[in-house]
């Protein structure tokens, strides 16, 4: 049979790589840039990750060495299509091929590998309590850092002058323009920030979730992120209900695959990316919902001129 | 200080230039990577480049091998690169050309061993409509409820993928293979096989059909109205409604033609040069070709180069991995360094690089 | 008038490549004047506001502000030394609400709470009410207009700059914005308020400075001067007003009945129950501010937006669901206001935006084959009949003038012959030569007995060439009146949504503004 906490434990650790890349594309979004390398910077974050812990030794070094990897990764990004203007869907794509390349360029060397453990938050003591008691504390440090980016996020977006100028660019940047906000600069640090989120949730990957890294690891995981960005039509905590909906049907359907229970394994194997196209069609049929939220910028080239 | 201008029209020179321009850049940028891998990058970017084409050791085997390479990757950016100039972002074409596999396969394998010549013509029909039934998906999700047709396109890449193993493993195995997975080879059985037409080579109906895809777009864009329409609708999406161009019947037809070509070549590559259902038989041409399909400037005859050139890279790569023990990823990398310096340098074609303050912000 | 100037300017230059847009600049300004800058499009007034706002350096010259050199580096440094400035367009966010729409254009944040109460105290100061809550993609643009002008006064500016303010206002609520302006130079701020619209002016201002082609041509008090005379200086000629002459009206060529119309964009205005119909050899002017609904009318009369059937007759035959090339083909042409990215795609070629509306009626597509050569000499005559400026039909669309563009969407429709034209705004920031020309084309057209639909805001072009007048306001059309004994006072009404004429409906609740 399956156990209830121990589900919720999985399905928690199994949505927050997912829920660190979509918060961070969430907020680049909401400025006005759609990055569709999410994926790439991912498996960045995933490799620069666990080559740093693998090699220093602390499971920190590597979450904050995939969190740099993404982040210069979306530097390119962020070069190219906000000094260089160009197509951000298709830079979002090339973002995604070359970082699946170098990534498994980078971790030829690395396959097999175990990472150093990451310790949880508290003290076993507090976990063995109750269910709830497990279900509260029995997380890793970078589970509780999700959640606090997420409130983050939504406290910055909707209460603080920041997060105002950061909708207003995304709203309408000639307007912003007019007004002297720097939309270049500001829609860059979206993008890094963007670019963080989506390697720390690549670094989770590879020295949490996994623990180990093989070619390819993400799996789609950048492209699900996107899509609950969608589904969550830009509100920060709809994402993470999103990515606990999706993180939950990725761990049941592992837990059902090892039970008795007769469901073929293809239809278990896909069902992560169909129940996604199925939650995406039903958002997107919606035309209120899907359209008042949107970013009204959201992947236009943006050049002040003369 | 840099500043841009946008010009009054695009450079026509620059069209030509950029594409040029990103491959030297490219090498530079490859071989520094070479270097960082301790290999020594002029000979690497030789035996990547030049070795394929012009040394007598490999040239033999190597220049057939571009054509089978080149004509994959040509058919499916063409379909492509309609859609990408309508601005409709087909990117799941992996998994339309894993269906097209598939289905083509299967009506192969389900005549067995007949070896009737009608057999082959059906399995590429098949392979069109199974490519073409799974592009539908995003289409009519995208014209019925406006679903974003590039993550439904994508994430449907995946559930081919988990199709293909239960064929690979199940439905198409072999009976008489000793459980092994995979399916009969196609392309050792007469009637199902997609022959070399020109013994030496490396044309198979594949590369033919890949060579007809280019000559038809061409006359598509340059002269049909279709192709007008397609060009309207990416560029000025309210003019084209306002000429009356159906959206909705665009997506259609766009996807569909895209979803068509990948699925005829997955059928070319799995009845030819791969020859059976495996696991693994798909090698990601569907993804190049998005490279290929922006490297050719969405144009016909540029994508025909393109395909070409990143064919050789394939060709090269797997040289530089053979005589120099460059790691295979390297090469994908080295595609993907090739996009970036493509769309970098695309602004020079639409804006000017002036040197001096920048007084209007 | 005050003893020392609070502005000076004083030889302002500023080229960009290929055209000086202001040269040799000089006025100044003293506290608590209203200061008109007047010219025509393309005079140079908005340059030398960006320059004064910190939007554009100057190549040469310098202001000073209060005494002291002044030279903004960016719209924060300007709004710091008091300077506030009220745009045309582009800077109001649809998706926020009044207060975050003001927050954002001052440097000084209230608490949100606050900053609530102050909208609503200086609103009530200034007789601008306003809901600080609700979302600016809501709000009529009058409405908008005073969130823009709401935002400047909380930051107590010595300087308001006044971007063409009544070009999105009915008379009545010029009147209003007047008032509201007088009260605002009356607490001791000077206003620039640039215009094109002399009345405008003669009401308003104190002093009027006029621009041609980046030069003053003159300083000037407005209401010592003659309108004629202003508009002579501004314009550089004297220009003759359209030749028209009288005709039978002929057969109803185009009816609309009760055409209601969900918006299609988000923001965008619903169509209630629109009504009229146009004969052959008549035009028909609708007036209203833009933003009324003359995106969407015009967009179901083009067929970009299906309708029922029977809610548009093109000679009695419902057409309101056929598509819009069916409709070309019958003879019904549009041109719609946007000309770069809507009438025509801006990166095609001339000859490529040719076929774009001319393939049906002009025979340019054989068996869904297109015809270059045809596309091309047709084309070619657009240019020629119509005097586009441009070196030829291989010129992409957006490497033309906006009044030469202009030129040509509007010929493209005409040479093709419609029976039933509509324009939307057909001389929006066309100068005024080509304005008269295009004017003179559509009377041309209607002598010739096709039908015309002229949407526009400019109330004086459509008095000058309509037979009959009526007004969109908030998506309801008024009953079209003959344009002859129709005064300014009713204009004015119908524009501002008085229309007791149209029959009311349960449940409608859209009274006078």
């Amino acid at each position: 049979m399956i156990d209830p906490v121990t589900l919720i434990v999985a399905l928690i650790g199994a949505s927050t790589p997912i829920l660190l890349a979509a918060i961070g594309e969430l907020v680049v979004e909401k400025s006005g840039v759609l990055n569709l390398g999410v994926e790439g910077m991912m498996i960045i974050g995933a490799i620069c990750g666990f080559m740093t812990a693998v090699n220093i030794g602390f499971s920190w070094s590597g979450f904050v060495a995939g969190a740099a990897g993404g982040a210069i990764l979306s530097v390119v990004f962020a070069f190219l299509t906000q000094f260089l203007l160009s197509n951000q869907v298709a830079t979002g794509l090339a973002l995604t091929l070359f970082g699946l390349g170098l990534a498994a360029l980078l971790g030829e060397a690395y396959s097999g590998i175990s990472p150093p453990l990451t310790p949880d938050l508290f003290p076993q003591t507090l976990q063995e309590g109750s269910a709830i008691s497990s279900i509260i504390f029995g997380h890793d440090p970078v589970i509780y850092l999700s959640l606090g980016l997420v409130a983050a996020v939504w406290y910055v977006l909707q209460h603080t002058r920041a997060g105002l100028i950061l909708r207003a660019v995304g709203e309408n940047h000639d307007a912003a323009h007019a007004l002297g906000y720097r939309v270049v600069r500001i829609r860059c640090l979206a993008i890094i920030f963007g670019g963080a989120c989506a390697g720390l949730g690549g670094a989770y990957l590879s020295l949490v979730r996994v623990p180990s890294w093989t070619e390819g690891m993400t799996a789609g995981a950048g492209w699900i992120a996107l899509a609950i960005v969608v589904f969550a039509s830009w509100r920060p905590w709809r994402a993470l209900l999103g990515a606990y909906l999706f993180g939950g049907i990725a761990a049941l359907q592992l837990r059902l695959q090892a039970s008795d229970i007769t469901v073929p394994v293809v239809l278990l194997d896909m069902s992560p990316y169909i129940v996604t196209i199925v939650v995406l069609v039903l958002m997107s049929s919606n035309r209120v919902r899907a359209t008042l939220n949107a970013p009204a910028a959201l992947g236009k080239v943006f050049h002040a001129s003369g | 200080m840099l500043r841009l201008e946008k010009r009054p029209a695009p450079a026509r020179g620059w069209i030509i230039g950029a594409p040029i321009l990103a491959v030297l850049l490219t090498m530079v940028a490859g071989g520094l990577m070479f270097a960082l891998l301790g290999k020594d990058p002029a000979e690497s970017i030789r035996v990547i480049f030049w070795d394929p084409l012009f040394d007598d050791r490999f040239a033999g085997f190597s220049r057939p091998q571009l054509l089978v390479k080149a004509g994959p990757l040509i058919l499916i950016a063409i379909g492509l690169s309609l859609g990408f100039r309508a601005g409709i972002w087909n990117i799941g074409a992996e998994g339309q050309y894993i269906i097209g596999a598939i289905c083509g396969a299967g009506f192969g394998l389900a005549f067995f061993p007949s070896e009737n010549p009608l057999i082959f013509p059906g399995m590429i029909i098949a392979g069109a409509l199974g490519g073409w039934a799974w592009a539908m998906i995003p289409a009519i999700l995208r014209t019925r409820f406006r679903t974003n047709e590039i993550l439904v396109s994508l994430l449907l890449v995946y559930v081919a993928e988990a199709i293909l193993a239960t064929a690979a493993t199940g439905f198409l195995r072999n009976p008489d293979g000793a459980g092994f997975p995979g399916s009969r080879n196609l392309a050792r059985h007469p009637g199902t096989d997609n022959p070399e037409i020109f013994a030496g080579t490396g044309v198979h109906w594949g590369v033919m059909t890949a060579f007809i895809a280019v000559i038809a777009a061409c006359v598509l864009l340059n002269r049909h109205i279709l192709g007008y329409q397609i060009k309207l609708a990416g560029q000025a999406p309210r003019a084209a409604r306002f000429a009356g161009v159906n959206a909705a019947r665009l997506i259609i037809l766009c996807l569909g033609i895209s979803g068509a070509v990948a699925g005829m070549a997955g059928l070319f590559e799995v009845a030819g040069p791969a020859g059976q259902i495996s696991i693994d038989f798909n090698s990601g041409y569907g993804f190049t070709a998005i490279i290929v399909a922006f490297l050719g400037r969405l144009h016909p005859v540029g994508i025909l180069l393109a395909g070409l050139l990143m064919a050789l890279t394939f060709i090269g790569g797997e040289l530089a991995q053979l005589m120099l023990g460059v790691p295979a990823p390297a090469i994908q990398a080295f595609q993907g360094m090739l996009l970036f310096f493509l769309l970098a340098l695309d602004v020079l074609s639409n804006y000017q690089v002036r040197i001096g303050y920048r007084t209007a912000a | 008038m005050g003893l020392t100037p609070l502005l000076t300017i004083d030889g302002l230059t500023k080229t960009y490549p290929g055209v000086v847009a202001n040269d040799d600049v000089s006025f100044h300004l003293a506290p608590g004047e209203i200061h008109a800058l007047l010219g025509e499009n393309g005079a140079g007034k908005s340059t030398l506001v960006k320059m004064i706002y910190g939007l554009a350096k100057p190549d040469a010259g310098a202001m000073t502000l209060g005494g002291a050199p002044y030279t903004p580096a960016a719209p924060w440094a300007a709004r710091a030394a008091g300077v506030a400035m009220v745009f045309q367009h582009f800077s109001l966010f649809e998706a926020l609400n009044v207060a975050e729409n003001i927050a954002l254009g001052t440097e000084t944040l209230p608490p949100p709470r606050a900053l609530a109460a102050q909208i609503r105290e200086v609103g009530k100061s200034y007789g601008l009410p306003l809901d600080p809550g609700r979302l600016v993609g809501d709000l009529s643009a009058g409405e908008r207009q005073r969130v823009e002008i709401i935002r400047c006064l909380l930051q107590n500016p010595r300087l308001l700059i006044m971007d063409e303010p009544t070009s999105v206002l009915t008379p009545q609520e010029a009147d209003i914005l007047f008032h509201t302006l007088r009260k605002i130079s009356a607490g001791g701020a000077a206003i620039l308020y640039i215009s094109h619209k002399l009345e405008d002016i003669r009401t308003l201002c104190d002093k009027a400075t006029i621009l041609r082609q980046g030069k003053v041509v003159a300083t000037c008090t407005p209401r010592e001067v003659s309108a004629a005379r202003i508009a002579e200086l501004m314009v550089g000629q004297l220009l003759s007003p359209p030749a028209r002459t009288e005709r039978a009206p002929g057969e109803v060529l185009l009816k609309v009945a009760d055409l209601s119309l969900e918006p299609v964009a988000a923001f965008g205005t619903p169509l209630r129950h629109i009504g009229f119909d146009v004969r052959a050899g008549e035009v028909l002017g609708i007036g209203g501010v833009a933003g009324n609904g003359q995106d969407e009318l015009l967009m179901a009369l083009s067929g970009e937006v299906l309708t029922a059937p029977g809610a548009i007759l093109f000679k009695d035959h419902g057409i309101g669901a056929m598509p819009p090339g069916q409709r070309r083909s019958l003879g019904l042409l549009c041109a719609p206001e946007e000309r770069l990215g809507h009438a025509a795609a801006p990166d095609m070629s001339l000859t490529e935006n040719a076929v774009l509306t001319a393939r049906q009626r002009e025979g340019l597509e054989r068996g869904g084959f297109l015809d270059w050569a045809g596309a091309k000499d047709f084309a070619r005559r657009v240019i020629a009949n119509f005097d586009v400026r441009t070196p030829g039909p291989d010129v992409v669309a957006r490497a033309l003038s906006g009044g030469n563009l202009q030129k040509y969407v509007i010929g493209r429709e005409i040479l093709q012959t419609p029976t039933v034209l509509v324009v939307n705004q057909p001389t929006w920031g066309v100068d005024a030569g080509a304005a008269a020309a295009i004017r003179q084309a559509l009377l041309d057209l209607a002598k010739g007995g096709a039908a015309v639909v002229c949407i526009s805001q400019d109330i004086d072009e459509l008095l000058e060439i309509s037979d009959w007048f009526c007004a969109l306001n908030e998506g309801h059309l008024s009953t079209p009146r003959p344009v002859r004994g129709l005064s300014m006072e009713e204009i004015g009404l119908m524009l501002g949504g008085a229309h007791a004429t149209h029959k009311a409906e349960p449940g409608a609740t859209h009274a006078a503004a």
